[in-house]
């Protein structure tokens, strides 16, 4: 599948258009437990590359530490994740940036010891010469890789809308543009799938619409999009698939419409 | 214009200028004396400090690596009759493989474990140099020959004809440690600029956001170990040919704690910082000659009283304070918001 282009977006970076095709994930009876509490458990599910995919379930469901288990942070007690077809669970996250799998927290992690632009900057580690000697010589080769690395921080937060913070320390922005911040340093990666745990948790209104707008425009450029959010209306207007947690379970999956419908999930939602 | 960080390329022409009045006002053999070891320590720190400052690790062990580049070289050069500069070359490269084989199963593991590690590593270090006798003279030192590259000599006690001008050794030797200090800090400024740098600072920043983005943080961890290690390492072969004579007192636990509070007290993360700090905790001893047996207390005193008052350390406390006191310049610089 080839990148399609944004229409009408004049700040669409231009290498952005080639980047690779997004990544297909496979989860298969995956089970997590702390102590006594199953957090996950016997999960199957299947994410296809391109989509726009939710998992939403009331607070405490398993959310956060699916993700945890998906992007090498937790490890499984059981079960499969296959990335494209490649087994990948129990992988530590640096190697699984490696394959193209990149995400932002709920909890913010930002290095608020560095500027807005050195933060998406770091984003493009994996695709940087990393010459030791170079570095230590401060050769013109390695100069100029990092004027053209933070070019390209530049595209990437003017891209998710933080074009008021170019010159900004993370330290001195607002919740709102931390969010978009963590977004644009995940993109860096050039990442096949990207995993969203709450990004509108915490934005207003507006911010949230502009918040929408930006994650259709990911993935229009073919990569894959995993969220896990509150916002229904967020989740029911973008999603093309819907998976339903409840206690670390299934308790649904489908089309935003089929899940809106079911009676499970407005069991668990309104009957509680 | 960000008054936090001291910006990089103005930095090193300032240092370069304060390093050429030194011995224009103070042109006297004692105060050359002190200021070419206030440089080497101040080199060596500022290796610690990308330990410390930037990984946030920290090594209790960094006097013995300064100590192993010292007998390094003083055995290298003395008994086996090596010239100077491939003895300091082996010895930081047998340094090198030390920090490698201790820091790469330590480094794996999160937390403070490479203290303790380089805790027990310098004891053992500073045992081996104490007892090892037939090899490093033991508790009475060992003589170590002037430093010398291709033939040529440098020695305090000698005279040199530079441009028609009569330069003592002791200048001589000063201007070396000078050069060695610029160099150092050239090389760490470059680091901290670059890839690795912003990896190194992300791993303080947010650790899970460096690994998510494909940062092997214990990798660079292990990297800036190993490099710290071989700063000390160095100027210990320097430190050794400028003193001409050398003990086991170099290795002790004592000066490994004097080099982090220096790191401490100049301001961690801070390259400039860490060497005022330098300056500030080599002359402390001079000034207080009398109190000399209270000297750990006087590190320990140092070091906590930093920490309560000003745990980001002496230059960035400083510089935050310039900070505020002209908000208003500042502030239009960054972003309106």
């Amino acid at each position: 599948m080839h990148a399609v282009p944004s229409q009408n977006d004049p700040v669409e970076p231009d290498e952005e258009k080639g980047r690779r095709a997004g990544a297909d994930l496979a989860v298969l009876s995956l089970s997590k437990a702390f102590g006594g509490v199953h957090a996950v458990e016997d999960l199957t599910f299947h994410i296809r590359a391109g989509a726009i995919h939710a998992v939403i379930g009331p607070n405490g469901a398993g959310k956060t530490t699916l993700f945890n288990l998906i992007t090498g942070l937790y490890q499984p007690d059981r079960g499969e994740v296959l990335l494209d077809g490649q087994p990948i669970q129990g992988m530590a996250p640096e190697r699984l940036a490696r394959r193209g799998m990149s995400r932002t927290f709920q909890n913010l992690q930002v290095c608020m010891n560095m500027s807005a632009v050195e933060n998406v900057m770091l984003g493009r580690h994996l695709h940087l010469k990393r010459n030791f000697l170079a570095a230590l010589l401060r050769w013109p080769s390695l100069r100029r890789s990092e004027q053209a690395c933070r070019e390209k921080a530049r595209e990437l937060l003017r891209f998710v809308g933080c074009e008021a913070y170019l010159e900004a320390e993370a330290s001195a922005m607002p919740y709102g543009a931390l969010k978009r911040l963590e977004i644009a340093r995940a993109l860096a990666t050039e990442p096949g799938i990207l995993l969203l745990d709450e990004p509108a948790a915490g934005l207003n209104s507006a911010e949230t619409a502009a918040l929408e707008r930006l994650v259709v425009r990911i993935a229009d450029q073919g990569v894959t999009v995993v969220l896990v959010e509150h916002d229904m209306k967020l989740v029911m207007a973008i999603s093309h698939q819907v998976l339903v947690l409840d206690y670390g379970r299934k308790l649904a999956e489908g089309t935003p419409e089929e899940v809106r419908h079911n009676p499970d999930v407005i069991a668990a939602y309104l009957g509680g | 214009m960000r008054l936090s960080v001291p910006s990089k390329i103005p930095g090193l022409p300032v240092l370069a200028i304060v390093l050429l009045l030194v011995p224009i006002v103070l042109n006297d053999e004692f105060y050359l004396d002190i200021a070419t070891q206030v440089a080497l320590i101040a080199a060596t720190v500022v290796g610690l400090n990308l330990l410390v400052g930037y990984a946030g690790q920290v090594s209790l062990g960094h006097a013995a690596f300064f100590a192993l580049g010292a007998y390094g070289s003083a055995i290298l050069t003395g008994t086996y009759g090596w010239t100077p500069v491939p003895a300091l070359l082996c010895a930081a490269l047998l340094v090198a493989t030390l920090a490698w084989l201790v820091g790469r199963p330590i480094l794996r593991l999160k937390g403070h474990y490479l203290s303790m590690a380089t805790l027990g590593l310098g004891i053992i270090i500073a045992i081996i140099i104490n007892n090892e006798g037939w090899l490093t003279g033991g508790p009475d030192g060992i003589p170590v020959a002037p430093f010398s590259v291709m033939g040529f000599e440098l020695s305090i006690f000698d005279e040199y004809q530079v441009l028609g001008m009569t330069v003592s050794g002791a200048l001589a030797w000063y201007a070396l440690a000078g050069v060695l200090l610029l160099l150092a800090v050239w090389i760490a400024q470059n680091l901290i600029d670059s890839p690795i740098g912003r990896a190194l600072r992300a791993v303080r920043g947010s650790e899970v956001a460096a690994r998510v983005v494909g940062v092997d943080t214990s990798h660079y961890k292990l990297l800036i170990f190993v490099i710290s290690a071989v700063y000390a390492s160095l100027m210990g072969s320097f430190f050794a040919h400028y003193t001409g004579f050398i003990t086991p007192q170099l290795a002790t636990f004592e000066h490994s704690i004097e080099l982090i509070t220096i790191v401490v007290l100049g301001g961690m993360g801070s390259t400039y910082g860490v060497i005022i700090g330098a300056v500030l905790l080599l002359l402390l001893p001079q000034l207080l000659t009398d109190f000399h047996e209270y000297e750990m207390m006087m590190f320990g005193l140092i070091l906590m009283l930093t920490m309560i008052f000003m745990p980001r350390g002496l230059l960035p406390t400083l510089s935050g304070l310039l900070q505020r006191s002209w908000p208003r310049r500042v502030r239009s610089s960054g972003q309106e918001d």
